[in-house]
């Protein structure tokens, strides 16, 4: 009796939250999907027909197309694993006894509340500018010639801002879990005599798996969407050195008011996105038991 | 049970800690500082020390009025976190004390509802609050900015109540304790860090969304990442306003992040870790 | 009791018809620049004039306000009563009938003082649907402090050549000192802004007659060629970053010996309080090749225009006559000084004594929108019109696209050549798609 009542107050309990999103995820994409088999361009109303499969092809066929896979699986990569290491680094460090362990704490999550365009805005203009960046003040202060960062490293400079975004968020799910670590159980292999690289990989290193599984899931659905920090920064390029995914769509909704081939990229963005998504689950899913 | 830490290894720590967290704060040191600085200053080279000016804020301002979009930042923020969290909290309690075999698939699918790229979907969605009359309005970004966040919600909160031992629940109901008791005197308590640490990373969210903020307001509902967006790349370079207005709107966010740091670790060590 | 109802009523039947008259609010979209901001702050005198009007100001950088206002009208959204847009926009808007037609507006507005070829990029068919804010074509700003150090001296209408042996001597690298400063920066209104009006110096074309991309001619080859050459050579480190903005700081901080840009630039460099080199700065002609009888034609107007969906269209009317009235600019030389005018919409500005005192570029200005044609911007035969952009709307996505190669040139990391058929590969793509030839 009680667990059927339960159960029905169970399904009542989420159908909110699920019929929210069924709507939220069919509605735009019902309408996206209809959009991506018509030629619209906002420009042009009056061209609006029927265009079958030519969106996909004319995006598939982009010659960007492939480049922004590979800078979208790069850009995503690159900052999952500044972020892990990085991460786990910085909360091992901040973990230890030291002086104004709160100040030290609250200094390393800021960057996570400040908005994205801020972000960009920061970084290039005070500090990777080529002219009057802090980099480029420190490398004519030891007499080097400065980098002109998003001209020649262009996705390792996104790469950079981004992970610098999502570093505190990282060090927080991580610096927890560290936190909740057995401190007894540390001691007795201090005591057997145990390096401290085999305590690390043998006892912290599974101890953290499911905050860094954590990590990377949620990480990963955000960083697939990186597009604010490419638009304020290098605008995609050079030639199409920083475009990643999001931005090519971006570039045909916002640029050339393509509703009809944004609509198509869209689509295909949102299947790539779900068999990483499966891909993700498969690697990592088991950690979240 | 502390282990004796010798001085020497604590300083040596301390200052390992500190410069790494002074590295990861500079940008917003810097920005702040610059903010202070004159037009000119602002560009002259690396510099810490700034001639305190006002100046900055004072153009920001009369420019700009700031009051209006704080406002709507924050009713946005705050009405979006608190409708996220009506919706979340029943369904990630079901999820967490009642599973059934497909509460995982659904826990993924919601999270794939976050990957369609805001872009892709920006004219129907324009289109529909066009016709709905929820453009410009607070109301309209409320709904958006919640639906956006709720999968994200609704995960945090279901891995915290996973945490949840169930056997306190079923010790409850050997004391005859009935469900709404159960969960006012014994659940609740144990949600009350994880349910304020997903609040507060959801504020966080909101307030930092600088898409549908901008895509879908004017001037009544247009909170600070409109006002940002008035501030970047002008003619010339001016930089110390840009960064009194990029101080301006993390001002709050920041202030408040570091006032609940203590409750944001909580929330999540109580979550995300055994 | 029923006396105060009744009063009550009254009462309401008077704020009734009061209200329509009361309250118009005019919600005005503009780009975040100096002379939009300066107009935000001198609207005193409009909003006593009208009481009855409200302002409300949506002030964004230009690339999110072109892609909001965009939006807006495109779909009838009917958000704002007041659009800030260029000359680009202008002409394919008014073709939709997205814009109000104003050949209406009042005599003492005098549109016959608008400069024409400002006047004729902002009407269709003769019929005028923005009015300019302020307008702008390209010339060469230098140093003549550092021209004359050299020994070189830049005539009033200089070649390509001229050019590259001023930029040569003016250059000091040690010193920080580059010959020459030109936009690198990607995006259609960045160097693509540049590049076809230096293209078009060259004698090149966008696009022959059928619609066809030439970027793979002799032309286009050799002034990418010279261009990247010049900017090798003598311009400035991480010149693929520098737009207007970047290179006007440059310029003020006096770390170009030449900059060929936009004539608004001309009252910043000039400007004591912000520019380091203010009293040093010489003008001339955007440059040409030897041989082609073509000064780039670039020329582009901040405009003032009202969506047809409009729900207060007399009230913005008044607003955007005003915004670019006789009286607007005095009000701007009395606050700010005569050099702070806005430029090149109104011949009187050209004609009055005081400006051209305080304003040493006048001249130059005038000459360079002047001898802008837009209608037909390449010695060869071309089927657009447009100076430096080509006025189709898919050249904003088409233009960004060529113009990442070129700054990927620029950076280094691909050929001129291999640039050029990119660009080639790409337009030729994007007007395939838009079924071009029309």
């Amino acid at each position: 009796m009680a667990t059927r009542q339960t159960q029905s107050l169970a399904k009542l309990m989420r159908a909110p939250a699920i019929i929210l999103l069924l709507i939220w995820m069919v509605v735009p994409l019902a309408m996206t999907l209809y959009y991506s088999f018509m030629n619209y361009n906002l420009l042009n109303p009056t061209g609006t027909s029927f265009a079958g499969w030519f969106n996909y092809q004319y995006f598939y066929t982009d010659p960007a197309f492939w480049e922004s896979i590979w800078n979208t699986l790069i850009l995503v990569l690159g900052v999952l694993l500044i972020t892990v290491v990085g991460g786990i680094a910085i909360a091992m460090l901040i973990d230890k006894p030291i002086f104004g362990q709160g100040i030290v704490r609250i200094l390393v999550i800021s960057p996570f509340f400040v908005m994205p365009p801020v972000a960009a805005l920061i970084w290039k203009n005070m500090i990777m500018h080529p002219s009057y960046g802090v980099f480029a003040d420190i490398a004519k202060f030891f007499g080097m010639q400065p980098v002109d960062w998003f001209a020649q490293y262009p996705l390792f400079s996104i790469i950079l801002i981004v992970a610098w975004q999502w570093l505190p968020f990282a060090t927080l799910i991580l610096l927890t879990a560290l936190q909740s670590l057995d401190g007894e159980q540390m001691e007795a292999a201090e005591m057997d005599g145990a390096p401290a690289l085999q305590r690390f990989i043998y006892l912290t290193l599974p101890h953290m798996a499911r905050a860094i599984t954590v990590v990377i899931l949620i990480q990963t659905i955000f960083l697939l969407g990186v597009y604010a920090e490419i638009l304020v920064t290098t605008n995609g390029g050079p030639g199409n050195a920083s475009t990643n995914l999001t931005f090519l769509i971006y570039r045909a909704a916002r640029l050339n008011f393509d509703v009809g081939g944004a609509a198509a990229g869209g689509i295909i963005a949102v299947v790539l996105a779900n068999i990483v998504a499966i891909f993700l689950m498969r690697a990592v899913g088991k950690n979240l038991d | 049970m502390a282990r004796a830490v010798s001085t020497k290894t604590k300083i040596g720590w301390t200052i390992a800690a500190w410069f790494v967290a002074l590295l990861i704060f500079f940008p917003i040191l810097y920005a702040i500082i610059t903010s202070f600085k004159t037009e000119n200053e602002a560009i002259a080279g690396f510099d810490l020390i700034p001639s305190f000016t006002l100046d900055s804020y004072r153009e920001v301002q009369s420019q700009y009025n700031y009051i209006r979009p704080f406002m709507n930042s924050v009713i946005i923020a705050v009405g979006s976190t608190v409708l996220a969290l009506i919706v979340a909290v029943p369904a990630a309690w079901a999820m967490a004390f009642s599973p059934t075999k497909r509460t995982k698939d659904i826990l993924m699918w919601m999270l794939s509802t976050k990957m369609m790229p805001a872009v892709a979907v920006l004219v129907p969605i324009y289109l529909i609050f066009l016709r709905t009359g929820l453009m410009d309005t607070r109301t309209g970004l409320v709904i958006v900015l919640m639906l956006m966040n709720l999968p994200i919600v609704v995960w945090m909160l279901y891995t915290y109540f996973r945490e949840i031992p169930g056997e306190i629940l079923e010790a409850a109901r050997m004391d005859g304790a009935t469900l709404s008791q159960e969960i006012v005197h014994v659940l609740t308590p144990m949600a009350v860090p994880g349910i304020a640490s997903t609040m507060l990373l959801n504020v966080i969210l909101a307030w930092n969304e600088a898409f549908w903020t901008i895509q879908l307001t004017t001037t009544n509902a247009a909170p600070l990442s409109a006002f940002i967006a008035s501030f970047s790349s002008p003619q010339g370079l001016f930089w110390a306003k840009l960064s009194a207005a990029s101080v301006m709107a993390i001002a709050p966010i920041l202030i408040m992040g570091w006032f609940s740091q203590k409750q944001l670790v909580r929330g999540l060590t109580f979550g995300a870790v055994k | 009791m029923i006396r105060a109802k009744h009063a009550l009523w009254g009462a309401c039947a008077v704020a009734a018809l009061a209200a329509p008259a009361m309250a118009e609010t005019l919600t005005i979209a503009t780009v975040n620049n100096g002379d939009m901001i300066t107009m935000q702050k001198l609207t005193k005198p409009f909003t006593d004039a009208n009481p009855d009007i409200q302002l409300e100001w949506v002030q964004l950088e230009e690339n999110i306000l072109r892609e909001r206002v965009t939006t807006d009208i495109a779909t009838s959204g009917g958000q704002y009563d007041v659009m800030t847009i260029g000359t680009y926009e202008v002409p394919l808007w008014a073709a939709q009938e997205w814009l109000l037609p104003l050949g209406d507006l009042p005599a003492e507005y005098d549109a016959d003082d608008l400069l024409p070829p400002v006047r004729d990029a902002l009407s269709v068919d003769g019929t005028l649907y923005a009015v300019p804010f302020y307008a702008e074509s390209a010339m060469v700003m230098y140093r003549t402090d550092l021209a004359e150090a050299a020994g070189v001296t830049i005539p009033d209408s200089p070649t390509w050549t001229d050019i590259k042996t001023a930029a040569e001597k003016m250059t000091n690298k040690d010193g920080e000192v580059y010959g020459i400063c030109l936009r690198g920066k990607p995006g259609w209104g960045e160097n693509m802004a540049f590049l076809t009006a230096m293209a078009n110096s060259y004698g090149a074309r966008w696009f022959d007659p059928e619609w066809k991309p030439q970027f793979d001619s002799a032309e286009w080859n050799e002034a990418l060629t010279d261009y990247l050459a010049l900017m090798t050579n003598y311009g400035p480190p991480g010149a693929s970053s520098n737009g207007f903005n970047e290179n006007l700081s440059l310029f003020q901080q006096g770390k170009c010996g030449i900059w060929i840009d936009a004539t608004v630039a001309a009252s910043f460099v000039t400007d004591p309080e912000n520019s380091t080199v203010a009293d040093k700065v010489g003008f001339a002609q955007f440059p040409n090749k030897e041989g082609v009888d073509n000064h780039g034609n670039w020329l582009w107007a901040w405009s003032l225009a009202i969506p047809a969906t409009s729900d207060a269209p007399d009230a913005a009317k008044k607003f955007v006559a005003w915004a670019t009235s006789k009286d607007y600019t005095n009000e701007v030389a009395a606050a700010n000084g005569w050099r702070a005018a806005p430029p090149g919409t109104r011949k009187s500005l050209y004609d009055n004594a005081e400006y051209q005192g305080a304003a040493p570029f006048a001249a130059m200005t005038l000459t360079a929108i002047e001898s802008a044609n837009t209608q037909k911007s390449s010695v060869q035969d071309i089927p657009y019109t447009g100076g430096q952009f080509v006025a189709i709307p898919e050249f904003q996505g088409i233009g960004t696209a060529v113009g990442q190669q070129f700054a990927a040139a620029l950076a280094g990391q691909m050929s001129g050549a291999d640039a050029l058929a990119a660009a080639q590969a790409t337009t030729t793509r994007e007007m395939a798609r838009a079924g071009y030839p029309k």
